[in-house]
């Protein structure tokens, strides 16, 4: 099976983030791989229980790297980690 | 410009309350996101891609100098900087916090403004030519009619609960200026056997999945029953539009499947007893409405200024400027100056803090403070004296607001796209970019002359694709972004949905595709014929042969 990870939006500021073992990270690298469906259920359940930090959790598919690093395989999440592709400026991008 | 009364104040104001302890509920975890969503919605803020957004209410497109500072303002301290003009009139901020929306939404209750209905499934913005009240061929002001309808439909807790949105636009001339037949009500001004104003009106318009022309449901409505008349409208829709399936939902398919006459017949018989209730007009309020719009202080001017003519004649750029940007003012000696957010090679809509800022000032020194936001996500000053249009365009010049290409080629509309969109299906920002840069060249752009090129990132169409010359729809191929191309879609009085002309295209193909359509629009059109007229006059037929090879 593909490698899944599980993202959201932060509540207080929608950002974008990602479940990691004890919690979240803005940082995809920190994300907790799921290799199995029921893997990724149990992550997106913890993910829905922390309602009150994070909106909308959903599993989305990645690909380890040569480097070691998750990319997501849909260019809409690829965005989702990055920014707005048209003002490299603004978002984790320009960090 | 219509100002806030006692009412108006304290009805923005709990609002802002409302909604900031709402938000406080939901960061507290009282209210679940189920919950809160509806309510966030109903305030305009969405989750999107990247962050949240807030969209903010321009009503029927007109800002003050003081709120367009203000907007400037939010851009700055709240946002990253800038902020984006819609389809609607509207203006969306990319980067708000849940947090401080509360403090956002004061601070535009201060200079007036709020993001009321800007989403949800309610009464929306109604939208308006952006000429109203300058405009040589209007009938009346349109905006009068917005506001009494902007009143009528805030918080109206009927309408609180559609089986969808419902969008409302009105134009105070035959020429249509506000697209007023692709929403789901659009109303005409028509004068009446006396000589009196009333309106024209149509239902069922609209893009998204399935674009529809509107139907025309009345040939004349009073003044004085507008309101009584939209009610029954609304109450028919409310009651028999559809619930089950959110792409059915809206009054555009209610009006296919039942056909106009039976909805017509519906509504005028809910009307029948509604009309002469609480909801008639009476000549006292339009008036008290109608005393809002008062035309400026206009200066009585000669109808041509020398100065004006003798710039144009001396300084080229200035004259290609006017020539594109500049409309006829029904007052003698002014002009309606249209200022371009397309830059060739930006991003159609979008201006930053410091442009807002400029917009502001140049609308105080040149056009009474009033600025005014086009559907085309153009801005406008309404009304600049001949005389100072010059020293205008040098100072647009100085903020990057002087590209000469309002109804060009340059002038695309696109929609945020899969670059902020949280429903698209392909990017449309680097398209419009690409296609502005491979049309950069003015004496080209002048030369293809009159044509519209909207972009849309998804079917929801919120570029209105559907109803430009040439439109673009980005869809998801594969996983690859593909787009596909139609033809002959119009916006105006003489409404059309543009037909798609055969297998898209690639993002590394599609700007060459443009080229193709322009280059053979080009080589066959007749003298001082527009895009749309020689599509119109020889059909798809040459357009398919230089794009595919056959008929």
């Amino acid at each position: 099976m593909a490698l899944e990870i599980i993202t959201a939006n932060r509540l207080g500021d929608g950002l974008v983030i990602f479940l990691t073992t004890d919690g979240w990270s803005a940082r995809i690298g920190d994300a907790v791989v799921s290799e199995s469906k029921d893997d990724t259920a149990a992550l997106l359940a913890r993910a829905e229980a922390d309602a009150g930090l994070v909106v909308g959790p959903y599993g989305i598919t990645v690909e380890r790297q040569a480097d070691g690093s998750l990319r997501p395989v849909k260019y809409r999440e690829a965005l989702r980690t990055r920014g707005p592709s048209v003002r490299t400026d603004l978002g984790y991008q320009a960090a | 410009m219509y100002v806030y009364d006692e009412l108006d104040r304290g009805l923005v104001n709990e609002r802002v309350e409302e909604f900031r302890d709402q938000v406080n509920r939901r960061i507290s975890g009282e209210l679940t996101e189920e919950q809160f969503r509806p309510l966030r919605l109903m305030n305009g803020l969405y989750l999107q891609l990247h962050a949240y957004m807030l969209r903010v209410a321009v009503p029927y497109g007109v800002l003050s100098s003081t709120q367009m500072r203000k907007l400037a303002r939010i851009a700055r301290v709240y946002d990253r900087g800038y902020g984006h003009f819609t389809t609607r009139q509207n203006i969306q901020f990319n980067w708000p916090k849940l947090e401080e929306t509360p403090d956002i939404l004061a601070e535009l209750s201060e200079v007036e403004m709020h993001a009321i209905q800007t989403s949800g499934n309610c009464i929306r913005n109604t939208t308006a030519d952006q000429f109203a009240g300058a405009a040589v061929d209007e009938l009346e002001d349109p905006r009068i009619w917005c506001e009494i309808i902007r009143q009528w439909s805030t918080f109206h807790p009927e309408f609180t609960f559609l089986p969808r949105k419902f969008k409302i636009a009105v134009t105070g001339a035959v020429s249509d200026r506000a697209a007023i037949k692709v929403h789901d009500i659009g109303i005409v001004l028509v004068q009446g056997a006396d000589g009196e104003v009333g309106f024209e009106i149509w239902a069922g318009g609209g893009l998204g999945r399935t674009p529809m022309i509107a139907k025309k449901i009345r040939d004349f409505l009073p003044a004085a029953d507008l309101l009584s008349y939209l009610e029954a409208m609304l109450r028919v829709y409310n009651r028999f539009g559809r619930r089950d399936n959110k792409y059915k939902a809206r009054i555009k398919i209610l009006v296919h499947e039942i056909g106009a006459d039976a909805y017509r017949d519906a509504v005028e018989a809910e009307w029948a007893d509604i009309r002469d209730g609480a909801l008639a007009l009476p000549e006292q309020e339009i008036s008290r409405i109608r005393e809002a719009f008062t035309p400026p202080a206009f200066e009585v001017l000669d109808a041509a200024s020398t100065a004006f003519e003798a710039r144009k004649f001396e300084d080229r750029g200035f004259a290609r400027w006017v020539a594109s940007n500049v409309r006829r003012h029904k007052v003698a000696g002014y002009a309606i100056a249209n200022i371009s957010l397309k830059p060739a090679g930006g991003i159609p809509g979008d201006a930053t803090a410091e442009q807002m800022d400029a917009v502001a000032d140049y609308a105080d020194r040149w056009s009474f403070g009033e600025v005014r936001v086009a559907h085309e996500q153009n801005l406008v000053l309404p009304h600049v004296r001949q005389d100072d249009l010059y020293d205008l365009w040098l100072a647009l010049g100085s903020v990057e607001l002087d590209a000469p290409n309002i109804g060009t080629l340059g002038d695309i509309i696109a929609c945020p796209g899969m670059d902020y969109c949280s429903l698209a299906t392909a990017r449309s920002i680097p398209v419009a970019q690409q296609i502005s840069e491979r049309f950069a060249d003015l004496e080209r752009l002048h030369d293809i002359g009159s044509i519209s090129l909207n972009i849309s990132g998804c079917i929801n169409a919120c570029g209105h694709h559907h109803v430009g010359n040439i439109g673009i729809l980005g869809v998801d191929k594969k996983g690859e972004e593909f787009y596909q191309v139609t033809l002959g879609g119009q916006a105006d009085e003489n409404a059309a949905i543009g037909k798609i002309i055969g297998p898209g295209f690639a993002s590394d193909a599609i700007v060459d595709a443009i080229e193709t359509i322009i280059e053979t629009y080009l080589s066959v059109r007749q003298d001082g014929e527009s895009f749309i007229g020689t599509l119109n006059r020889l059909g798809q037929t040459p357009f398919k042969e230089a794009l595919y090879g056959t008929a």
